[in-house]
């Protein structure tokens, strides 16, 4: 059983679809205290000692095993800075999911900031998801700057899932990899701001080895007086694949700042960025109100799916 | 069924006021195929787009089921039994072609009752029930997957602006059967078809010809195709320009 109130529970099936312990290793830290802990016989997790966080070692070879860290903040006035390693052997292929929730009633701000660094072994392949999500109607704020540093070896592949749709009222998240010859990274990353937050998102990649690739994809919505801004940045320093994609939808006085960035220091790498920012299609709602739906439903129906 | 009163509709461009739709008066009845046709410009796409909600008429009412639903939203339309086939298909990114399906019937039917919509428009079903109705489409692929979504609404009245432009020739044939499979199965209802299609039109039980914005002619099918052969308001797909059907590339 987890050492949980019905508020962590709540947050808990938020950021990582949990109801229960989960298979697996896991590590559920709730209100900066250790809720419940297992490691495997292949995987790991150990107690910092000198800062807050943990270690996570996977053995080389590890296949179709998962860890789950989730993160759960109900207390107001809390802040906390965790670091988490992730070392994953040669070879091996594993699911990480993160997530942090954060429930504040009260009037002092939240305040989560998970730094992540990910050692990934030649040939091992990670799939990594991330939940934020925020909720109470105290008047302190719920933010969360993550950073996350992959390190890739040699044909390895990272495939990172990021997903923020409510509540978190102020994240800076900065995203930081190298990878190594034939290398992967695969970012899919789906933001909803509203009211007033503000969600900052930065990636600095760098294609080192030949034949890497890398790409980041970003979905957005900014609603009512919401800012974005998502700064992507690949460096390309060898014969390499990097594509850069910000696709964003505003409304209401939604703002958003694309900041696409592209640099090749060698001949042989191909970098392509694209943005796009604007507002819901109008003949996207009308085809749906010719379906029965009224314009907020039909709003609803086009944002659902493009966040999905 | 559905009657229009005096309908007319004007758009302001660059030259000044237009009137696109001019004092029209139409009245169908339920179990009825209705072609509307006539010369490009005519005015055809307009109405059907009156009909639908999707323009605001300058004057004139127009009554659906003996409810005047001038004043209705597209929704309200929707909601009372019209069903409205665009003619250049709606693209969404993230939205699959099960979500559309599901959204025009109204409720959460099962993937394998999606499929039959699909099936019905010669998809092959489990090719495309997952797929996005995005830009990765081709067009005839899109305008089939939007002829489904109207025989998924199950609707009183079934618009079609122009259903064979841009599709290939297997599928013209099939919309043919498609007009009559949906008649079949909504009790009382009617399907207006703007086309300029002969083969349409000969499947029709009445032909509207509209042209300038107004009704030149109304009446049964072989009181009024015998003036249109050889015009441009009936087509022969086969013989007819790329142009004349909607940029098929075929025969």
């Amino acid at each position: 059983m987890l050492n949980l109130d019905e508020t962590g529970r709540r947050i808990l099936a938020e950021v990582a679809d949990l109801h229960e312990v989960p298979e697996g290793a896991y590590n559920i830290r709730s209100n900066s205290e250790s809720a419940g802990r297992r490691s495997t016989e292949n995987i790991e997790i150990i107690p910092k000692t000198d800062v807050s966080g943990i270690e996570v070692r996977i053995k080389p070879g590890t296949r179709n095993e998962s860890v789950h860290i989730p993160v759960v903040l109900t207390k107001t006035g809390l802040h906390e800075v965790v670091f988490n390693d992730f070392y994953v052997g040669e070879g091996a292929d594993v699911l990480i999911v993160a997530g942090c929730g954060i429930d504040n009633c009260g009037n002092q701000d939240s305040e989560h900031d998970g730094i992540h660094r990910f050692f990934v072994g030649r040939g091992a392949r990670v799939r990594y998801v991330e939940k934020h999500y925020g909720s109470g109607d105290g008047k302190g704020k719920r933010i969360l700057n993550p950073g996350t540093e992959v390190y890739q070896e040699e044909g390895s592949a990272v495939e990172m899932e990021m997903v923020q749709i409510k509540g978190v009222d102020d994240t800076d998240r900065l995203t930081t990899a190298v990878l190594a010859p034939g290398a992967k990274l695969t970012v899919r990353e789906r933001l909803m701001t509203h009211g007033s937050q503000t969600a900052v998102s930065t990636y600095v990649v760098k294609l080192e080895g030949e034949d890497s690739s890398a790409d980041i994809v970003s979905r957005s919505v900014a609603r009512d007086d919401s800012y974005q801004k998502f700064d992507a940045k690949i460096v390309g320093d060898a014969r390499c694949h990097g594509h850069t994609e910000c696709d964003s939808i505003i409304m209401d006085r939604g703002r958003i700042l694309a900041v696409p960035g592209l640099e090749a220091n060698n001949v042989d790498a191909a970098l392509v960025h694209e943005a796009a920012i604007g507002k819901i299609a109008g003949d996207q709602i009308m085809k749906l109100m010719t379906l029965g739906l009224d314009e907020s439903e039909a709003e609803e129906q086009i944002i659902n799916g493009f966040l999905r | 069924m559905l009657e229009l009163k005096n309908l007319s509709f004007s758009a302001t461009d660059g030259s000044g006021e237009k009137e696109i739709v001019r004092g029209v008066n139409l009245n169908f009845e339920k179990n009825k195929l209705i072609a509307i046709t006539g010369p490009n410009g005519g005015g055809k796409s307009t109405l059907a787009r009156l009909i639908a909600g999707i323009e605001k008429p300058t004057s004139g009412r127009i009554f659906f089921l003996g409810e005047d639903i001038t004043d209705l939203s597209v929704t309200e339309r929707a909601r009372r039994g019209i069903a409205f086939a665009f003619q250049q298909p709606v693209r969404f990114k993230g939205i699959n072609v099960l979500d559309l399906i599901r959204i025009a019937s109204g409720k959460k039917i099962s993937v394998s009752d999606a499929c039959l919509y699909l099936s019905a428009v010669g998809l092959c079903a489990r090719d495309y029930i997952g797929r996005e109705v995005n830009a990765s489409l081709s067009g005839g692929e899109l305008k089939r997957i939007e002829i489904a979504t109207v025989i998924a609404r199950g609707a009183r009245l079934s618009i079609f602006d122009e259903p064979e432009a841009g599709i290939d020739l297997w599928s013209f044939n099939n919309l043919i059967e498609v007009f009559e499979n949906l008649r079949g199965t909504v009790k009382d209802s009617t399907i207006v078809v703007i086309s300029h299609q002969e083969r349409i039109l000969k499947t029709a039980d009445e032909i509207v010809v509209l042209s300038g914005g107004a009704v030149v002619r109304h009446g049964k099918r072989d009181d009024v195709l015998g003036e249109l052969i050889g015009t441009s308001s009936a087509v022969n797909y086969c013989t007819g320009t790329a142009e004349e059907r909607g940029g098929a590339e075929v025969c």
